[in-house]
């Protein structure tokens, strides 16, 4: 087996992830799949870290990892206060920018 | 005692200030106090004067610098002051006259109740128009050029309370910012041709200039002298100016401020001299004029208005005598003054008998006045002599001179001009004569008014015959006393410069035809006015007779041609406006309007819509750097 | 995968070719779940599967720094947060998975797909046949994380720097779009009480639940008719649609237990009746 597989499955979770993102409703269900297109990526890095033999690729993963933290903490944030404006986590609920 | 020269303005300019801002309290005491500070600058004139006199020809021009104006790097605007032969001429002119004219309107003014004002409107004039002469550079006598602009506007309208008044008070101002408008554009041409205004160096740089630039700022200036002193085809809101008080008539639109587009070319003469182009044109303006004015003054019953039109045509002998160069410069002053004198004088006569009719103007209600206005039949006769030319009175020398130096330009212009000078000179005869006998000669004429007063002339006040009696002074001895030895000749020679010109014809055969033609234009006058009486309603005379009433059909070759053509004109304007350049913008506006309708539909607000589109978009990415890679 | 070996080599073990293709299933299925399960605590519970077979792999990619830091951050802390914000949002009516956007599931697999093939043909198209592996980089420092340790505090230092800002500003940031400011006074007692009777309710509510065997808070209590009365659940369960309605079962019980202390008493309960027929009677 050859290390480019695991891009593919990288390819197939982003994909899967990002079409998530497309379908569902629930702010937290969105939030997931929005990880899971982070995660693919980072198993992205670290394929290609180990087929060109050095570790930067980890360590823009390692990065990767700790903003996505943050960014959950705040994502999370934002949506319990959204929840507790106006009693709901959908996102179609939050389309006040329009006409 | 150049620090004198700024007192010339500064009295009559305070008299403005105290006179217009001090309020009801100085109405009892306001006509003195303008007088006295005309007086003032009359007195500080003869002062320089004399101290001219005193020194040598070649450095007598006196300069006062009095303040940087608007010193900018590359653009130095001075209050500064220059005062020499020509400028010296002018003073004494204007304050003496000006002088004069604020006595005899003590008198004539009397029973107006704004008399204050009137007279502060006259010092104002008195010091813009001394500005104007005694200014060193083109840009404070713009300032005075403005300003008596603004003071003629405020007197021909100060009896504002009749429309006809103000009307030819605004009609006078507009005329005048079309000729402002060369005067200020000639200006600006000087700085970019020359990088200052100021005359000196303006008038030195000349010689090094090419002529198509003299040129354009020749004929910029002759715009503005047409505009100021009522010449062709600018003339058109002298006439109307006679609505203001008669003493405004003689000062303003008589003897100086019309002059100040003589004053112009004259002083400009460095610039017109290497624009020959220019030059033609000044002297076809000033024949043009000259003809006009005459015959104009020839059908006009109301005195003040066949006054103004001889006035017209004595400046365009004046303007041809500036057009003809060197040969000319001196006489066009020399007449200048000749005819501030006599024409101050003749309007002040108008003035006098109107003041005993009951403010009657129509010639053909006059009749016989001789007997009623000994004073004012004296000295406006004396001054009707000069202006047609009766030898040894002032007009026969300067207008003389003109005629002489038309003729020496020389070559078939000199034979037109020459001509054209003596068939004025014909008709001046014929309209002034006219004047006389429909006023001082013949049976009575004059009948009750509507209300049923009968005027009883009577001769006016010692304030207003007492001016009338000095200019007549000068009417009859001013031309003889300038011409006796080429006084004047010698005296403005050193600003203007003067050339004898190459005469075809002797001095005593242009004397003796303007003799011919002078007793001509008398006689024919005197078998249509004299011999036989005058009828109360004017006949309807010949189609001349009649174009010639309504000024030749100025006003409506102006309304013809301006104001229908500027109607037309903004018409066609706001109907492009409307339908091109609003339909441009308007229809920019709908479509954009109606696209963004459209777009906007876009924007559901659904953050899934959104996140459709930028993963959309995303594969569009890829797709293309898959196709670059793949090509 | 030989640590000493440094060229390339095309092939990997049979061992992680077959971890792969097994675990690398678990992971699409996850990943599946997460998007289609119907309720966010299963979603949450198939992407930490998922998350925790990546950890696997980046093990297997000699990223065991990474390995483990995705299984720490990653499972243990992130995905606990995410189920604790589940707990708290509860359960909405998002949860539906009825599409309302007109077009939007349409366009979604449309763009899912074209991305989805797009991407992997261009990683198809890559020339990636060989690898160098990791071994090299790892020995150089001593080891993985030394490897890690050394590029951050030396040449990624002032990413790490920033990172931290990051890290505290997110921190702040939470507190804040949390945090709430209480806007008007809290009432007094007096106030409290005086309210309460002003309203139609002065004694306490109902209590939840039907007899002893349902004391659930989210079972309502039935009204002397047999409906069950909403009055009785607390406000949050009520909002959330969340009563079970149990009083069909309740009144069958009820039914049963009559019938049965009836035979133990040896009551004579009349003309005798199919069970069946009973049943029916109960269900009305």
């Amino acid at each position: 087996m050859n290390p480019v597989n695991y891009l593919y499955l990288a390819a197939l979770l982003f994909t899967i992830g990002a079409s998530g993102v497309l379908i569902r409703r629930n702010a937290i269900v969105v939030f997931m799949c929005v990880e899971l297109m982070l995660n693919a990526c980072n198993l992205t890095l670290v394929a290609f870290s180990r087929m060109h033999g050095n570790l930067d690729g980890q360590i823009i993963a390692f990065f990767t990892m700790v903003v996505a933290a943050a960014e959950v903490v705040i994502g999370l944030a934002i949506i319990v206060s959204l929840f507790r404006s106006r009693h709901s986590a959908s996102v179609d609920d939050a389309s006040l920018m329009k006409l | 005692m150049e620090n004198l020269i700024a007192l010339l303005v500064a009295a009559p300019l305070l008299g403005a200030a105290v006179l217009l801002c001090g309020g009801r309290r100085l109405d009892r005491a306001g006509h003195w106090i303008g007088t006295v500070l005309a007086a003032a600058s009359f007195v500080i004139g003869a002062v320089l004067f004399t101290d001219m006199l005193g020194r040598g020809a070649e450095d007598r021009a006196l300069h006062q610098h009095l303040y940087s104006w608007i010193p900018v790097e590359g653009f130095q605007a001075d209050v500064a002051f220059q005062l020499d032969q020509l400028s010296m001429t002018f003073v004494l002119l204007i304050t003496g006259v000006g002088t004069l004219i604020h006595i005899y309107s003590i008198g004539y003014m009397e029973h107006d109740e704004r008399r204050r004002r009137f007279f502060g409107y006259l010092n104002l004039f008195l010091a813009a128009m001394l500005i104007l002469v005694i200014a060193d550079n083109y840009l404070l006598l713009y300032v005075g050029w403005e300003g008596v602009g603004l003071a003629s506007y405020l007197l021909i309208g100060f009896w504002q309370h009749k429309p006809s008044a103000a009307t030819a008070a605004k009609k006078a101002f507009l005329v005048n910012r079309v000729g402002d408008m060369g005067l200020s554009i000639a200006i600006m041409l000087m700085f970019t041709t020359f990088g200052t205004f100021a005359f000196g160096p303006v008038l030195e740089a000349t010689g090094d200039t090419s002529e198509g630039k003299l040129t354009a700022i020749g004929l910029m200036l002759l715009l503005a002298a047409c505009g100021k002193s009522a010449q062709v085809p600018l003339q058109s809101w002298l006439g109307d100016a006679m609505e203001g008080p008669t003493p405004v008539s003689a000062l303003i639109h008589a003897a100086t401020m019309v002059t100040a587009g003589v004053y112009l070319i004259v002083r400009s003469g460095a610039i017109f001299n290497g624009a020959p182009d220019a030059q033609l044109a000044v002297v076809v303006v000033g024949a043009v004029t000259l003809l006009f004015g005459a015959i104009v003054g020839c059908a006009k019953d109301d005195i003040k208005k066949a006054l103004a039109g001889s006035t017209m045509s004595q400046i365009g002998y004046m303007i041809l005598a500036a057009g003809l160069g060197p040969i000319g410069y001196v006489f066009a002053i020399m007449h200048l003054v000749t005819h501030g004198f006599f024409k101050a004088g003749l309007f002040l006569g108008a003035g006098s008998v109107m003041h005993g009719m009951n403010d009657e103007v129509d010639m053909r209600k006059y009749g016989g006045l001789r007997k009623f206005m000994p004073v004012t039949f004296l000295t406006f006769g004396l001054g009707y002599l000069a202006i047609i030319g009766f030898p040894g009175l002032s007009g026969f020398f300067s207008k003389d001179m003109i005629i002489e130096a038309a003729f020496a330009k020389g070559g078939t212009e000199g034979w037109i001009l020459g001509s054209v000078t003596l068939l004025g000179a014909a008709i001046t005869a014929f309209y002034m004569t006219r004047v006389m006998l429909l006023t001082f000669f013949g049976e009575k004429r004059w009948q009750p008014d509507a209300e049923g007063h009968e005027p009883h002339p009577h001769e006016s006040p010692k304030s207003m015959t007492i001016p009338m009696i000095v200019l007549a002074f000068g009417s009859v001895f001013a031309g003889g006393f300038f011409s006796i030895g080429d006084r004047f000749v010698h005296w403005l020679e050193p600003v203007t410069g003067h050339d004898h010109g190459h005469a075809p014809v002797s001095a005593t055969t242009v004397t003796a035809a303007t003799m011919v033609v002078l007793v001509i234009g008398v006689a024919v006058a005197w078998v249509m006015y004299g011999r036989k009486p005058v009828p109360v309603v004017a006949p309807r005379g010949s189609l001349l007779t009649r174009a010639a009433r309504r000024d030749l059909l100025q006003d409506d070759f102006n309304h013809v041609v301006l104001v229908r053509g500027g109607e037309h004109l903004t018409r066609s304007l706001v109907y492009v406006d409307h339908t091109l350049v609003d339909g441009v913008v308007n229809g920019t506006a709908a479509s954009m309007g109606g696209l963004s309708g459209r777009l906007r539909k876009l924007q559901n607000g659904y953050a899934r819509s959104y996140a459709v589109s930028m993963f959309g978009g995303a594969a569009v990415l890829i797709a293309a750097t898959l196709l670059m890679r793949a090509v | 995968m030989s640590a000493t070996l440094a060229a390339a080599v095309t092939t990997t073990s049979t061992g992680e070719a077959v971890q792969f293709w097994i675990l690398g299933t678990v992971a699409v299925i996850g990943a599946l779940s997460t998007v289609l399960m119907k309720k966010a605590v299963h979603s949450a519970l198939s992407l930490a599967g998922t998350m925790m077979v990546l950890a696997v792999f980046y093990l297997a990619n000699g990223a065991y720094f990474l390995g483990i830091v995705q299984i720490v951050v990653y499972t243990g802390a992130i995905m606990m947060l995410f189920l604790f914000v589940v707990m708290l949002v509860g359960v909405t009516a998002a949860d539906s998975l009825k599409e309302t956007l007109k077009g939007q599931r349409w366009l979604a697999a449309a763009c899912g797909l074209g991305f989805g093939i797009l991407l992997i043909a261009g990683i198809g198209q890559a020339s990636l046949r060989t690898f160098n592996g990791l071994g090299t980089a790892n020995a150089r420092h001593g080891g993985n994380v030394e490897g890690l340790a050394n590029l951050i505090f030396t040449k990624y230092v002032f990413a790490f720097e920033i990172t931290g800002a990051l890290l505290i500003t997110a921190t702040v940031g939470a507190m804040l779009l949390t945090h709430r400011e209480r806007t008007e006074r809290a009432k007094t007692q007096r106030e409290l009480s005086q309210e309460r009777v002003r309203s139609s309710h002065l004694p306490p509510l109902p209590a939840p639940g039907v007899y002893a065997r349902h004391n659930a808070v989210d079972i309502a209590g039935l009204l002397p008719d047999g409906t069950p009365s909403e009055l009785t659940v607390m406000q949050t369960l009520r909002q959330r649609g969340q009563i079970r309605d149990v009083s069909s079962e309740s009144l069958a019980d009820l039914k049963a237990l009559e019938q049965r202390s009836g035979e133990r008493l040896g009551r004579d309960r009349g003309p005798e009746r199919d069970p069946a027929e009973e049943e029916e009677e109960v269900a009305k």
